[in-house]
């Protein structure tokens, strides 16, 4: 198997025709050999790439702006394994990364979860067994409590000053357990999180309250690989699904400005209702009247195939990859 | 085509002794395993590693170096048939032609006619584009690699690319577009132009140059421009002659206007074949005057030029090295005496224009035949000659696939079931899942193969081998879509039991609830209480106090969770749930009879606390199920062995006696009723 790492240039912003069409496809810059699967990947900082591989391994590569190369700066080998009897190898996938310089934590399928320094060479600290099921993903909720979601459907948080190897806390869903694949934080508000599940749902939380979501809302058709709040405009939300659709959801309150027909894709849109003008500081995403808020849907990918495994979006720009082994770009998300 | 036509190739397994030793085989679904045996060679013939069979077509095998160093030292090889779905650059030939192939088949039949026709014209240069794109990859990994190996494969599959694309062209031309008398010659041009000789560099170095009348190369430019039917550019460099050589300038006049007036057929019906034959005639008619007349005669690039005019073949000949090839000898012949070619006669002129341009100096070539098949409009030929030369099934199926849905292909019912089209995608996607990462484009084939799809699905998506969850979680997916269940169920099992070996009993269970396989959630709750009755706690409490519905999964896994909240309100200290919740375990013969002395035990304590907490009711309930478990085995020898177990069940009877006692006199008193 020959798995890279790879830097592209998703060329000039300066080169946007009259529609809004960017010229000049993305072009390879650099790449390097990575081995296993890679699984979840973040930047540390300006130059450094925190990488999480099928084989249980972390590895950072650094950058090298000047000379365009990537170096393997630093590697967790056997950062996550299983203890099996028969094989020696037994490594595990390694799940999910995340990263707040220096700290990196990561997740995986051994249940796992290791805190990280770049350049320590051990682990900071080792929570064995932190679950007995796969752990899907991690993120930040503060600077020292992550949140995990597991394939029994239970969204974790985790202090990292404490001591003990026990969640702080545990939410899980009402009924079935669905296994959880992605999780994110709201950019601002940080009781609001939003997780997706197996079955394509998308789930909002409010974690001051209950342990239970406060919205459960039916997406995609199959599993829900990854979901991003827009970091600088959180009123968006991206989901990507195995299903081969990306969605954008869209909970501003100044939707009725827009005109209804700028719509892009096939699966369209789902009105919930209509909207107040004067929203209070509530975010739109925890409101439980659904007659106080719209909520705007549209399937970016005209004709889906394959999976979308996943999606980044900063700014304008949206880039998401696909199991036909295609890379898009788009950068007049809001054209 | 019941029997193979040509010799399957002797395949040489490297590293196989096969002259020392037999060699034994097994197919899988994608590879054959060849396997050194014991046996020496008994005389016999050499068993050969690719079988027999009517699907014997040429296989360019690789071979995967698998050793197996067993003690007897005999060798396992894995030999796979196709290298092609390995050469990194390809891999966007197949993710791309899988879009277009995918847009095809989803692409509405309402459209009939002239719509219908135009659509599927586009699908075809749609998959042409995309066999360029990769040339054009190809060749720019040929120029940029060092290694001179690398760098001679990637020019083969450059020029391999390149046939294909020409020969789809013209398929393209005679069967989907089924280009009539007339746009017929126009399309065979403009393929003629784009794929045979490069005449681009000659124009540039000739123009670049300080009087290119002058050059060298300058009649045989304006030669080629003709040959192609390229007037105007002719007529251009034509010019740039007149104006350097004034005395030829009567000649040049004349030559100009007989090529401007050329009739050429139109894409548009603004003249009917019959006028535009009429019109070539009298064209014809006044070249031949021209000539006869002698007009041309002091300059012999002009009077050829002329004679290419009057379709005069010798003269056409002449000009061989300039044309390459025959097909383009053929173009050229059409265009200068018969413009209103119908598809129907092109073969021939075909064979004859081969015939006339080899020469009996050279045989034709497999790249000749087949296209000498499209003039023929022989579709299963070109099928079948494709099929042999190319050694990888990407090119014939979607062609194939194409031509079907032109509705051009008869049923043509091969002996072993399936229609050509199907064979050939099943064909081609077999050997997709034979790569780690391109069987996901394989599924999406057999989904479009209605007669053996299903079944060479569900053997094939069972053998992907899951290394990571996200995997097994892609190919569930794909069996759940497709209802099939047996999959479905295998594979969940697999994975629950991998995880189940690697202690991740969450997983598993997770994994069970996905199959709602009861019998293996069964298995993992029975690991649990052994668990805990060894250790004396609950491993991973977070699963079996969150399990929700999942609960109802299997009898074992509620008694699980319903065991770990009596454990659990017994730590909280509210005793009476507790107890009720124990006699309802045991009553409702939820918990397996294994189980009942650890129950009881569990219900010792409640029993001797200080404050009556089961009732007379409950108490006899408990003395009940003490006597059945006891009646159970009369088989005295067990409890003299087991002091433990007597102690314990003295200890019972003790003490639902005592607490009989206590709540008879509770309830029987005033206060406490």
């Amino acid at each position: 198997q020959d798995n890279r790492i790879s830097i592209w240039s998703a060329g000039d912003l300066g080169n946007a025709g009259l529609n809004g069409e960017y010229h000049g496809e993305p072009h390879l810059l650099c790449d390097i050999q990575h081995n296993g699967d890679v699984m979840d990947m973040q930047f540390l900082d300006q130059e450094r790439i925190v990488v999480a591989s099928s084989t249980g391994t972390v590895t950072i590569f650094r950058h090298h702006q000047n000379n365009q190369t990537l170096s393997a700066n630093h590697r967790w080998e056997k950062a996550h394994y299983h203890v099996d009897q028969d094989t020696s190898c037994g490594g595990a996938a390694c799940t999910g990364v995340v990263c707040n310089n220096p700290e990196i934590v990561t997740v995986g399928e051994d249940g796992r979860i290791n805190l990280f320094r770049a350049d320590q060479k051990d682990a900071v600290r080792t929570i064995d067994n932190a679950d007995s099921s796969t752990l899907h993903a991690v993120t930040f909720l503060r600077t020292t409590e992550i949140l995990t979601v597991n394939s029994i459907g239970q969204l974790k948080i985790w202090d990292l000053r404490q001591q003990r190897n026990e969640p702080s806390q545990i939410f899980s869903l009402a009924g079935d357990r669905v296994p959880l694949h992605c999780v994110d934080r709201h950019p601002n508000q940080q009781h609001i999180v939003a997780t997706g599940g197996q079955d394509g749902m998308l789930s909002i939380w409010d974690i001051r309250q209950g342990t239970m979501p406060v919205s459960l809302l039916n997406a995609h058709e199959a599993e829900m690989w990854e979901v991003h709040f827009h970091p600088s405009d959180p009123d968006h939300l991206f989901t990507c699904s195995e299903d081969g659709s990306l969605w954008h959801w869209d909970t501003s309150t100044n939707v009725s400005e827009k005109p209804s027909f700028l719509h892009q894709g096939g699966r369209s849109t789902a009105y919930l209702s209509h909207s107040t003008i004067n929203q209070s500081v509530i975010s739109a995403w925890l409101s439980n009247d659904p007659t106080k808020d719209r909520m705007e849907i549209t399937n970016l990918i005209p004709n889906q195939t394959l999976s979308v495994n996943s999606l980044d979006v900063l700014g304008p720009c949206l880039v998401y990859g696909t199991d036909a082994e295609a890379i898009y770009v788009n950068r007049q998300l809001f054209a | 085509m019941d029997e193979p036509d040509t010799e399957p190739p002797l395949v040489v397994v490297p590293g196989a002794d096969s002259s020392s030793r037999q060699l034994c085989f097994a197919w899988g679904p994608a590879e054959v395993l060849v396997c050194e045996t014991l046996f020496g060679r008994a005389g016999g013939s050499r068993s050969r590693s690719d079988g027999a069979g009517a699907a014997a077509r040429a296989l360019r095998d690789s071979v995967a170096g698998t050793e197996d160093r067993a003690p007897s030292s005999s060798r396992v090889f894995v030999v796979r048939r196709d290298q092609d779905i390995y050469i990194q650059t390809l891999r966007k030939l197949f993710n791309e032609s899988h879009g277009i192939f995918m847009g095809l088949q989803r692409s509405e039949e309402e459209l009939a006619g002239k719509s219908r026709k135009a659509q599927l014209v586009q699908v075809s240069k749609n998959y042409r584009s995309v066999i360029r794109a990769c040339m054009e990859d190809m060749h720019q990994a040929a120029v940029s690699t060092r290694d001179p190996a690398l760098q001679g494969q990637y020019s083969t599959q450059v020029s391999i690319l390149s046939a294909m694309e020409l020969i789809w062209n013209l398929c393209e031309i005679l069967f989907v577009e089924a280009a009539t008398a007339g746009p017929l010659l126009l399309r065979l041009l403009d393929w003629v132009r784009l794929h045979v000789c490069d005449v681009d560099s000659m124009v540039r170095e000739v123009l670049s140059s300080e009087s290119p009348s002058k050059h060298k190369l300058f009649w045989n430019v304006v030669d080629i421009f003709v040959l192609q039917g390229r007037m105007d550019e002719a007529r251009h460099l034509l010019s740039k002659e007149a104006s350097a050589n004034p005395t030829s300038m009567n000649m040049y006049k004349i030559l100009d206007d007989l090529m401007k007036k050329m009739p050429v057929p139109s894409l548009s019906n603004t003249q009917t074949l019959t006028e535009l034959e009429l019109k070539w005639q009298h064209w014809h008619e006044e070249c031949q005057r021209y000539l006869q007349d002698g007009t041309f005669a002091s300059n012999p690039h002009m009077e050829s030029i002329c004679k290419i005019l009057l379709g005069d073949e010798d003269a056409i000949l002449e000009k061989k090295e300039l044309m390459t090839t025959w097909y383009h000898f053929l173009v050229t012949r059409l265009l200068y005496s018969h413009p209103t070619v119908k598809p129907m006669e092109l073969r021939f002129y075909a064979q004859s224009s081969m015939d006339l341009f080899l020469g009996g100096e050279s045989s034709p070539e497999p790249l000749d035949m087949i296209l000498m098949a499209a003039f023929e409009f022989e579709m299963h030929q070109v099928i079948k000659e494709c099929s042999i030369v190319l050694s990888n099934w990407w090119f014939v199926a979607h062609l194939t696939d194409l031509l079907d849905h032109c509705k051009l292909l008869q049923s043509h019912n091969l002996y072993f079931g399936s229609n050509m089209r199907e064979f050939l995608l099943l064909e081609y996607a077999s050997g997709l899942f034979s790569h780690h990462s391109l069987w996901q484009l394989g599924v999406d084939y057999f989904d479009h193969c209605p007669e053996y799809g299903r079944v060479y699905l569900e053997l094939h998506i069972e053998r992907i081998p899951l290394s990571t969850e996200q995997k097994a979680l892609k190919v569930l997916r794909i069996c759940e879509q497709r209802q099939m269940h047996e999959q479905v169920r295998s594979i969940c099992k697999i994975m629950a039991m991998k995880a189940l070996r690697n202690n991740r009993l969450g997983s598993a269970l997770s994994w069970s609830i996905r199959a709602k396989d009861a019998a293996f959630a069964t298995l993992i709750s029975d690991r649990f209480l052994k668990d805990y009755c060894e250790r004396g706690c609950f491993s991973d409490l977070d699963l079996i106090d969150n399990l929700g519905p999942s609960m109802l999964l299997s009898d074992r896994l509620t008694f699980l969770g319903k065991y770990r909240e009596f454990h659990r309100l017994y730590g909280e200290k509210r005793f009476p749930e507790a107890a009720r919740l124990l006699l309802t375990l045991m009553t409702a013969h939820i918990a397996p009879c294994s189980f009942w002395m650890t129950l009881l035990t569990d219900a010792l304590p409640l029993l001797e606390q200080k404050e009556v907490i089961f009732s007379a009711e409950q108490t006899y309930e408990l003395m009940r199920c003490l006597e059945d478990l006891t009646a159970g085995n009369p088989d005295k020898q067990k409890f003299q062995d087991d002091d433990v177990e007597t102690t314990k069940v003295e200890m019972l009877r003790l003490a639902l006696a005592r607490n009989l006692a206590r709540v008879i006199v509770k309830e029987g008193t005033v206060e406490g009723s």
